[in-house]
C-alpha cells in the first residue's frame, strides 16, 4: 500500500493524476504540468508537501548533535527563526541527504527531509545521537501537514486566506520561519520564486488547502514542482546526488562550512577529495529531442552525464543539470547523445530561471551558434 | 476512454486513420497523450522511408518522458504532419486531429488485423 497525505482525499477529489513518489501516492499534475509551473512564476501555486518528513531536534546536546551531523553549520543560525540547507554525508562524504533546519530556540531545532530518504535518515541520525546527544530528543513529526505557498503573489494569496497569520509574517525575512498558534510559516521554497511552506496539524490541512484554493492559489504537482526546482538550479536528491556522490561534485559547495574547529561527519573525506567535476547548467540550442537524466554529455575535456533535464516552460526550450569533467567553461558548445544524435548545448552558470526572471542571455546563446 | 470508432489502434497506442487514397495517417491516441502529459517535441518518419510493422520510426517527448512511435504495418512513409513541429501541444488538445505520419501499406488487409476501438480499450486497460 503506497502512503498518503492528510490531503490525498482532496487531490483525488480535483482529478489530479497521481504517481508514486518514494511510496507516496501524490498529484503529479491536476491537468497540465505546464500551466500549473506559469501559475506558480506569474502568480501562485499551492503544493502538497507532507511527504516530507518533519523532525524535531530538541533538548541538551541538540546543537552539538547537528553540528556534528550537517556538513553546514547550525551555529549560522543566529537569530530564532532563521533556516539553513545542508546535506548529511556518510563517512565517505556522500550525501545520504539534503534538508532544510530550522533553529527555533536554543536546543531546538525543526528538520525537513527528503520522503524517499526519511526512514532511512531517522535510523542514521538517531544512531548519531544516542552517542552524541544522549539527553536530546528526536522526533519523527508524522502528525504534521506541510503546503507551499509559491510565486509573486503567494504570500498576499496567504494572507487572504488565513488571515490570522498576515500580523506574524508580514515582516518575515526570506529564510526565515515565524510559529504561531501550532503553526510553523516559513519564508522558503523549491521553485525559485517567493512564498511560503506552512507546516501544520494533519487535522488542519484541507480547511486551509480549500482556503488557498479560494484565495487563488493554483493546485500544483509534482512535474511542475520538477520543472521549478530544475529552472531554479536547485538539485533533487537521488538524481543530482545520492550517497555515491560528494556534495563537491554536486554544485553543493556553498553548503560545506568548512571552518577550522568543526568535525563534522564526512569532513575528513571531502579533505581528502580530487578535484571536483563541474556542475552546471545546460540549454539545448537545436531541435531533437529533451535532455533527460542518464544522457551522455560530451565536452572538450571528456564526457560528462546530464543528472536531470526537462522541457523549460519558462525558457521554451530544453534544460538540464550536468556533471561535467574539470575544466568545463561557462560559454563552452558541448554535444549531448539523444537517441542517434549529438545534440548541440551551451553549457550556462545556474540558476536559469529566479523570481520570474530569466538569467541566462539567450540572445548571446543563439548569436554565437550561428 | 475517447475512442473513435471509424479507427484502427495498436497496443502500442497508435491510431490509424484509412484516408480513402490507399494510405492511412497514423498517430497517438488520447489515452496516450493522457499518460505522457504536456508533449512539447514530436520526430516524425522521414518520407519515403520503407518500414516494417512494430518498427520505431519516430519519438514524441511529453515533459515527464520520451515515448517511441511504430509503424502499424509494414509500408512506404508517404507524408509527415511538419505542423507538429512548431505547435507539438497539438497532441493534448486533440489526438486524433493531430496525425503524425501517412504510411502506404504494402497490404491492405494488414489494417484490418489491427485493433478496432473496443480491442483497443481492452488492451489499455489492461
Amino acid at each position: 500500500m503506497p502512503k498518503t497525505t492528510p490531503l490525498h482525499a482532496t487531490h483525488l477529489a480535483s482529478g489530479a493524476r497521481m504517481v508514486d513518489f518514494g511510496g507516496w501516492d501524490m498529484p503529479l499534475h491536476y491537468g497540465s504540468q505546464i500551466d500549473e509551473h506559469h501559475a506558480v512564476r506569474r502568480d501562485a501555486g499551492l503544493f502538497d508537501v507532507s511527504h516530507m518528513l518533519a523532525l524535531d531536534v530538541e533538548g541538551r546536546g541538540a546543537r552539538a548533535f547537528l553540528r556534528h551531523a550537517l556538513a553546514n553549520d547550525v551555529d549560522r543560525l543566529k537569530a530564532p527563526g532563521k533556516a539553513l540547507y545542508s546535506c548529511v554525508l556518510n563517512d565517505a562524504g556522500g550525501v545520504i541527504d539534503d534538508l532544510i533546519v530550522y533553529a527555533l530556540a536554543p536546543d531546538r531545532y525543526r528538520v525537513v527531509v527528503n520522503a524517499g530518504t526519511a526512514d532511512k535518515d531517522l535510523a542514521w541520525l538517531e544512531a548519531m545521537r544516542v552517542k552524541i546527544a544522549p539527553h536530546a530528543r528526536l522526533t519523527p513529526r508524522r502528525d504534521l501537514a506541510m503546503i507551499a505557498v509559491q510565486g509573486p503573489s503567494a504570500r498576499e494569496r496567504t494572507w487572504n486566506a488565513l488571515p490570522a497569520l498576515r500580523d506574524g509574517t508580514r515582516e518575515l525575512a526570506p529564510f526565515h520561519a515565524h510559529e504561531a498558534g501550532g503553526m510553523l510559516v516559513a519564508r522558503t521554497g523549491y521553485t525559485g520564486e517567493d512564498g511560503f511552506e506552512l507546516t501544520l496539524p494533519a487535522a488542519d490541512a484541507v480547511r486551509a488547502w480549500e482556503a488557498l484554493v479560494a484565495a487563488g492559489a493554483t493546485p500544483c504537482g509534482l512535474g511542475a514542482r520538477d520543472t521549478l526546482r530544475l529552472e531554479a538550479g536547485m538539485n533533487l536528491y537521488g538524481q543530482d546526488m545520492d550517497e555515491s556522490v560528494s556534495p563537491l561534485d554536486a554544485g553543493l559547495a556553498w553548503t560545506i562550512d568548512s571552518k577550522p574547529g568543526r568535525d563534522f561527519v564526512g569532513r575528513a573525506a571531502l579533505e581528502r577529495s580530487a578535484s571536483p567535476a563541474v556542475f552546471a547548467g545546460l540549454v539545448l540550442l537545436e531541435a531533437g529531442g529533451v535532455l533527460r537524466a542518464h544522457q551522455v554529455v560530451e565536452t572538450a575535456c571528456g564526457e560528462g552525464t546530464i543528472t536531470s533535464g526537462t522541457f523549460s516552460p519558462t525558457l521554451g526550450k530544453s534544460i538540464a543539470l550536468a556533471r561535467l569533467p574539470a575544466g568545463t567553461a561557462h560559454g563552452e558548445t558541448v554535444r549531448v547523445r539523444v537517441r542517434d544524435k549529438h545534440l548541440a548545448a551551451r553549457v550556462v552558470k545556474l540558476p536559469f530561471v529566479r523570481q520570474g526572471r530569466v538569467l541566462i542571455n539567450l540572445q548571446d546563446e543563439e548569436k554565437e551558434t550561428t | 476512454m475517447k475512442l473513435p470508432a471509424d479507427l484502427r489502434y495498436t497496443a502500442s497506442h497508435e491510431w490509424v486513420r484509412r484516408e480513402g487514397d490507399g494510405t492511412v495517417s497514423v498517430g497517438i491516441t488520447d489515452h496516450a497523450q493522457e499518460q505522457l502529459g504536456d508533449i512539447v517535441y514530436v520526430e516524425p518518419p522521414k518520407g519515403g522511408r520503407r518500414v516494417k510493422a512494430g518498427e520505431t520510426v519516430g519519438v514524441v517527448e511529453s515533459v515527464k518522458a520520451a515515448s517511441d512511435i511504430y509503424a502499424p504495418v509494414a509500408g512506404e512513409i508517404v507524408g509527415v504532419n511538419d505542423a507538429l513541429a512548431g505547435a507539438p501541444e497539438k497532441v493534448n488538445e486533440d489526438a486524433f486531429a493531430a496525425w503524425m505520419y501517412r504510411i502506404r501499406p504494402d497490404n491492405a488487409a494488414d489494417i484490418d488485423a489491427l485493433l478496432d476501438a473496443a480491442g483497443y480499450e481492452k488492451a489499455a486497460s489492461a
